[in-house]
Formats: structure tokens, C-alpha cells, sequence
């Protein structure tokens, strides 16, 4: 069948009325986290994953599209209308939109943002579905020492290539290797780092990680941080209609930006917000106006926000056809898969066909229903920018820990007479190695994919090395295998290079802190 | 995230030279443990050793890596943290996980909220309590009984039919 019949086929599943309750459940509980200061797309992801484990597949996945695009809309109405310095997704997105709303254009600035996200989506959805059949195909005549390689691409672009150290990074990136070694060996049975604790032997859950990271790190790190910034959110003024004007200087930039930011999503490498970048700057250089740069120029906010969006469909291209995560949220949704027994790749493809294409056709559908809800809703969301700290924080802390026990709520630690839940132990712990990290200035990303993705590295390059019969040669035998590891090498050594000669500061602010 | 400003002041980085030991021990408890494991000769070649051993070796690396980068003063300046709101945040968890077993989730999650509520400057504890044992409560009944999740009950939980 071609990609139309398959894509119809999605659409018809995920128009059914329950999977469009799911999709409708998923895009408004992912806007409310989503639009919560300080929880960006990767931790309103896992914090909501565990709410979806009671359906049947398709329907959880179908929610968790829902949730994954409401996430991100989420976040970009917070940094418009809450100037929140140092998250580097949307970043970009604050420095004009910001400015906007100050000058009581918020109103324009969000629906450029949101028109602009549904119209990048829209078509990076399209192309993703064009484009994954194709990766498939190439896919499926990889051996395991190209996917082995192909990983090591994709450690190397995910620590290193970007920041502000490669040696941070790399170190972020062995701690989740580490933790990922834990628990049962799948191919021989064998316990490792278990310490005789049952509950390792399962291994350590990546939501937990996710979650223990992003949500209790940052808040330890905001509640010890000594220069409480002060906040003020923006009331939006005016009418949220756009003016004629507006309209034709945001659609070239949407355009632009999708065409900017989907290329960049769907390449193995990771670091999407790089895409928000290169729009902004595109933007400015071709601007009519460029005097108003810097002073809420609406090109600045529509170009990066469709390119923000672009890339995170075109992470998906990487995630469905390789089963290759290249970012946090990524990583987690691979983690979602998982939960059902499921492994993204070029077999699930053609396995799994419909399951696959109705998730695509949902997130059709998610972006459709965010263009619709969330206008008119955004009154409701600026009031829940302004929930003060104290009350946020003990909200957020309350839902890590729900979804934690949600996922694993077993009582099997004990201290003296009292039972408890080791998960949660494993969450307190991880949550200050979280905090730990920030204060050093290592990035949270790397520690995430390394858990997920460094146990499906080791099973190709074991598969690899069974086959050669321990010839290590094997990993440098196909041309494909060369060509990656000359990427892979290029994308360390030339970072390397630029910090050397103090051009690091561009590198850095290209950092993936969040997602 | 990180300024990224060189940290001069603190040559050598005391905290960079601790980073690096505990990477080192992290090293060495994988390579003991992984020592201890008996593997068939039939899979020893690329057997489960393989990886931890590679990872292990690296972690080493990166050690001796952060003790140049410690000597160098390149790790990011940082201010001075204030650790009594941490406390609170963490006795908060601490307190919410050894409740949980026994007393519930809403009273468990209660005593977490008001802590981090605490630690953010919110008080008093008596007040919070409450309103984050009201908040627990229709979170537990939303999602135990909405969601069919299973969350630890205890005496309160167990009135709910």
C-alpha cells in the first residue's frame, strides 16, 4: 500500500470517537502541565506517561501525541508571556515574544506562535510520513554494526557536539550508560550492578530517571538558588487576532522555519533547538524591519516556533524508523513504547503498520484540536502562569511522585517495621544527583539517552561481535559503518576545535538543556 | 544552565576534584562488580562483561579529564547555595515515603507539599498540611478510582468504598 492508503487508513482509526476523547484528554492535560513554568516538553512527558498505561496501545499512544505537541504549545505561551531566562527551547521564542507582550502585542505574539506551530507541524507530519517509509527501507538493510555505529553517532552529537564541554557532556553520557547496565542481561540472564536488591534486577525505569532529574533537581536547584528572580507575568491586552500586517510578515517565516527546523529534527543527531536559532537568525537578515529585532518583531517569534516545532516531528523520523531517540522527550516516548512490549524501528513498520500510521495520523489530529482550543482558552492558561512558586513546586513534587508510584507502587523496602516504596527512594536519590548535575554545569539530556539507549547499543554490538565470532574488524566492515564513525568523529573533533580558538559562546548557547 | 564563565577563583576546584574521585569509585565498583559475575566460558568472549567493562574504562577517563579540568579552575563559576530549603524539600520526600506504607497517600503527600510549600518560604506547617491533605485526597480519588492506578491507601483511603 502507498503512503496515502496507509495514512488514510491512520486517519479513519484516529478519527474514532474514542481515540479523538484520547487525543482531546492528552493535548489538554500536555498544554496545562506544559504551560507550567519550569516544566518543559520532556518533563511534562513523563510526568504524564504513567496516566496513559491503562489503555490499550493505540489509544495510549494516541494520547500521548496529544500530550507531546500540548507540551510544547505549552511551553511557548510560557516564554512569551513569562520571560523565563536559561531554557534554551524556547529561548529564542521569549527574546521577540517577550518583548511583544510587553508592548501589549502578547495577544498577536501567541497566535503567530500558535498558527505557526500548527502550520509546522502540519507539514513536518506530512513529511514525516513521507519520508519514514523511505528511512525504513534503508533501515532494513542495516546489520547490527551499522546500528551500532549509527548509536555511536548519536551518543557522540547528543554529549558532545554541543555545550559548553565536551568532558561534561561525555561524563552526563556515562552516567546513564552506567545505570543502564543495571539489572537482568537479556541475553544470558545474568544480574549485573543489582547488589543483590531485587528491585534492580528490573532495572531503573526511565521515567523515573526523567522525572527524578527534571522535576525534583530543578526544583532542589530553584528552591537553594540564593537570586530569586522575580517573575512577572504578562496580561495579555488587546485583541489575540492578528492584523493583516501580521499575517504577512509571519507566513514566510513559518514556512522558513519549518523548512529550517524539520531537516534538523529528523537527522540522528539531537540538539533541536539548534533549528530556532538558524530561524531567527534567517529571519533577521531577511527582515523588512530589522530595526524592530530585539524589540518584538513578530518574524522572530513565527520563524523559531515553527521551526521549534518542525524539528520535534522530525525527531520523530529518527525515533519511529531507527528506534534511535535524540532528545529527552524522545527518549521517553521510546521508553512509552516499551511499556506495551513495543520496539520502534523498520520491523514495527511492518509489523505494526496500523499502529504506527494512526499514531502519525494523531498527531494530525493533536495539532488540529490545539489550533482550535487553545485560543480561545488562553485566559485559563495565563492563570495557571500565575500560581505562586511555593504552591507550584508542591504541586509539581505531588505529581512526580504520583507518576512514580503510579508506574512501580510496590512496598517493598523496608526500614524497620516500616514498609516504603523503593522506586521513590530511587527517585529522592536520583533527583539530587539531578540537582548535583545542574550546579556543575553538566547537561541532563545525555544521562537520559544513555539509560535508554545505551542497553540497545550493547545488544547490536554484541549481536555484531557473535557474528564476526569476537572478530572486533566486524564494526569497521561496511561502508555505511565508516561513514558514520567519520561523522561521528568530525561532529567531536570539530566542536574541540572551535572551543580551542574561544568560539565556544556559539556552541553554548546552542546547548540542549531541556529537551 | 551554567554561565560558562571560567571559575579563576577556585584553583584548584575543590568540588571538580571530588566530581572526578566519585567518577573513579563509580569505575571501581562496576569493574569489582562486574569481576565477580561467573560467566560460561561459552560466552565469554563478547559476553555481559563486555559493556560494563568499556563503560568503566571510560568513567576512568573521564575522571582523570575532570581533575585537569579541576587544575585548569574551567568548571563554570557557581554561586553559594542556600541548603536549608533543600532540606526541607528533601525531608519532605523522605517523610512522604516512609508515611506512605502505613498512613496513605493523602496523608503521605500532605506532609511532602507543606515541606516543599516550607521551602519555597510558605508556612505555617499547620496550615499546609491540610490544604495539601485536601489536594492529595481528590488527586488519590481522581486517579484510583478514575484512572484505576493503584496508589498505597491506608485508614483514610479505606473509608472511600
Amino acid at each position: 500500500m502507498d503512503t496515502f492508503g496507509l495514512l488514510a487508513n491512520g486517519l479513519s482509526a484516529a478519527l474514532q470517537w474514542q481515540n479523538l476523547l484520547y487525543a482531546l484528554l492528552g493535548v489538554t492535560l500536555g498544554t496545562a502541565v506544559g504551560v507550567l513554568p519550569g516544566i518543559g516538553p520532556a518533563l511534562t512527558v513523563a510526568l504524564l506517561l504513567p496516566v496513559t498505561y491503562k489503555l490499550d496501545p493505540t489509544g495510549s499512544l494516541i494520547m500521548f501525541a496529544g500530550i507531546y505537541y500540548g507540551g510544547m504549545y505549552g511551553g511557548s505561551t510560557t516564554s512569551i508571556l513569562l520571560n523565563t531566562p536559561g531554557e534554551s527551547a524556547s529561548i529564542v521564542t521569549a527574546l521577540e515574544g517577550n518583548k511583544m507582550a510587553r508592548k501589549g502585542r502578547g495577544g498577536p505574539a501567541l497566535a503567530t506562535a500558535a498558527i505557526g506551530s500548527f502550520v509546522a507541524g502540519l507539514i513536518a507530519t506530512v513529511a514525516l510520513a513521507f519520508l519514514a517509509p523511505w528511512v525504513v527501507k534503508v533501515a532494513l538493510s542495516f546489520g547490527p554494526a551499522d546500528y551500532f555505529a549509527l548509536m555511536v553517532l548519536a551518543f557522540v552529537t547528543v554529549s558532545a557536539a554541543f555545550g559548553d564541554s565536551a568532558l561534561r557532556g561525555i561524563t552526563a553520557l556515562f552516567i546513564g550508560l552506567g545505570l543502564g547496565v543495571i539489572g537482568i542481561d537479556l541475553q544470558t540472564g545474568q544480574a549485573r550492578l543489582a547488589f543483590g536488591i531485587p528491585d534492580l534486577l528490573d532495572g531503573i525505569e526511565v521515567t523515573t530517571l526523567a522525572v527524578a532529574l527534571f522535576a525534583i533537581g530543578e526544583t532542589l536547584s530553584i528552591a537553594a538558588s540564593r537570586t530569586q528572580i522575580k517573575e512577572e507575568v504578562l496580561a495579555v491586552k488587546g485583541s489575540v487576532w492578528m492584523t493583516l500586517e501580521d499575517w504577512k510578515r509571519s507566513w514566510g517565516a513559518w514556512l522558513r522555519g519549518t523548512v529550517i527546523g524539520f531537516p534538523i529534527g529528523a537527522m540522528p543527531a539531537g540538539g533541536a533547538e539548534i533549528g530556532t536559532f538558524f530561524s531567527y537568525a534567517a529571519e533577521r537578515r531577511l527582515s523588512k524591519h530589522p530595526e524592530e529585532f530585539g524589540h518584538g518583531a513578530i518574524e522572530g517569534v513565527a520563524g523559531p516556533e515553527a521551526a521549534n516545532n518542525a524539528s520535534a516531528a522530525g525527531t520523530l523520523v529518527p525515533l519511529l524508523t531507527l528506534g534511535l531517540p535524540t532528545s529527552a522527550t524522545a527518549a521517553i516516548m521510546l521508553a512509552g513504547f516499551q511499556q506495551f512490549g513495543l520496539q520502534p524501528g523498520p520491523l514495527l513498520f511492518a509489523n505494526n503498520a496500523p499502529l504506527v500510521w494512526s499514531l502519525i495520523a494523531s498527531l494530525l489530529v493533536a495539532n488540529f484540536m490545539l489550533l482550535v482550543l487553545n485560543l480561545p482558552l488562553i485566559g485559563l492558561w495565563v492563570k495557571l502562569l500565575t500560581i505562586p512558586r511555593p504552591w507550584l513546586y508542591a504541586g509539581i513534587l505531588s505529581f512526580a511522585t504520583l507518576g512514580t508510584l503510579g508506574a512501580n507502587g510496590a512496598m517493598s523496602g523496608r526500614l524497620g517495621p516500616i514498609p516504603f516504596s523503593f522506586e521513590l527512594l530511587i527517585l529522592l536519590a536520583f533527583g539530587i544527583l539531578g540537582y548535583g548535575l545542574r550546579r556543575f554545569g553538566y547537561p541532563i539530556a545525555p544521562v537520559v539517552i544513555g539509560l535508554i539507549l545505551g542497553p540497545l547499543a550493547e545488544q547490536q554490538l554484541r549481536r555484531a561481535l557473535a557474528i564476526s565470532q569476537g572478530d572486533p574488524m566486524v564494526l569497521v566492515h561496511t561502508p555505511i559503518a565508516i561513514t558514520l564513525y567519520i561523522i561521528a568523529a568530525a561532529a567531536l573533533l570539530i566542536p574541540l576545535y572551535l572551543r580551542l580558538r574561544g568560539k565556544g559562546a556559539v556552541l553554548q548557547q546552542m546547548a540542549a538543556d531541556e529537551d | 544552565m551554567s554561565s560558562g564563565e571560567p571559575n579563576l577563583a577556585r584553583r584548584p576546584d575543590g568540588a571538580a576534584l571530588v566530581i572526578a574521585l566519585v567518577l573513579a569509585a563509580i569505575a571501581a565498583v562496576i569493574i569489582w562488580q562486574t569481576s565477580q559475575m561467573r560467566v560460561p566460558p561459552i560466552q565469554a568472549r563478547v559476553g555481559p562483561q563486555v559493556f560494563p567493562y568499556a563503560i568503566a574504562g571510560g568513567l576512568v577517563l573521564l575522571s582523570i579529564g575532570t581533575v585537569i579540568s579541576a587544575l585548569r579552575g574551567s568548571f563554570p563559576a557557581r554561586e553559594k547555595d542556600n541548603y536549608g530549603p533543600m532540606l526541607w524539600i528533601i525531608g519532605g520526600l523522605i517523610g512522604q515515603m516512609l508515611l506512605l506504607g502505613w498512613a496513605g497517600f493523602s496523608i503521605g503527600t500532605a506532609v511532602l507539599f507543606a515541606f516543599t510549600a516550607k521551602g519555597f518560604g510558605r508556612g505555617p506547617l499547620w496550615q499546609t498540611i491540610p490544604i495539601g491533605f485536601v489536594l492529595a485526597f481528590a488527586i488519590w480519588f481522581i486517579f484510583s478510582r478514575g484512572l484505576q492506578l493503584s496508589l498505597p491507601a491506608g485508614p483514610i483511603e479505606r473509608l472511600i468504598p
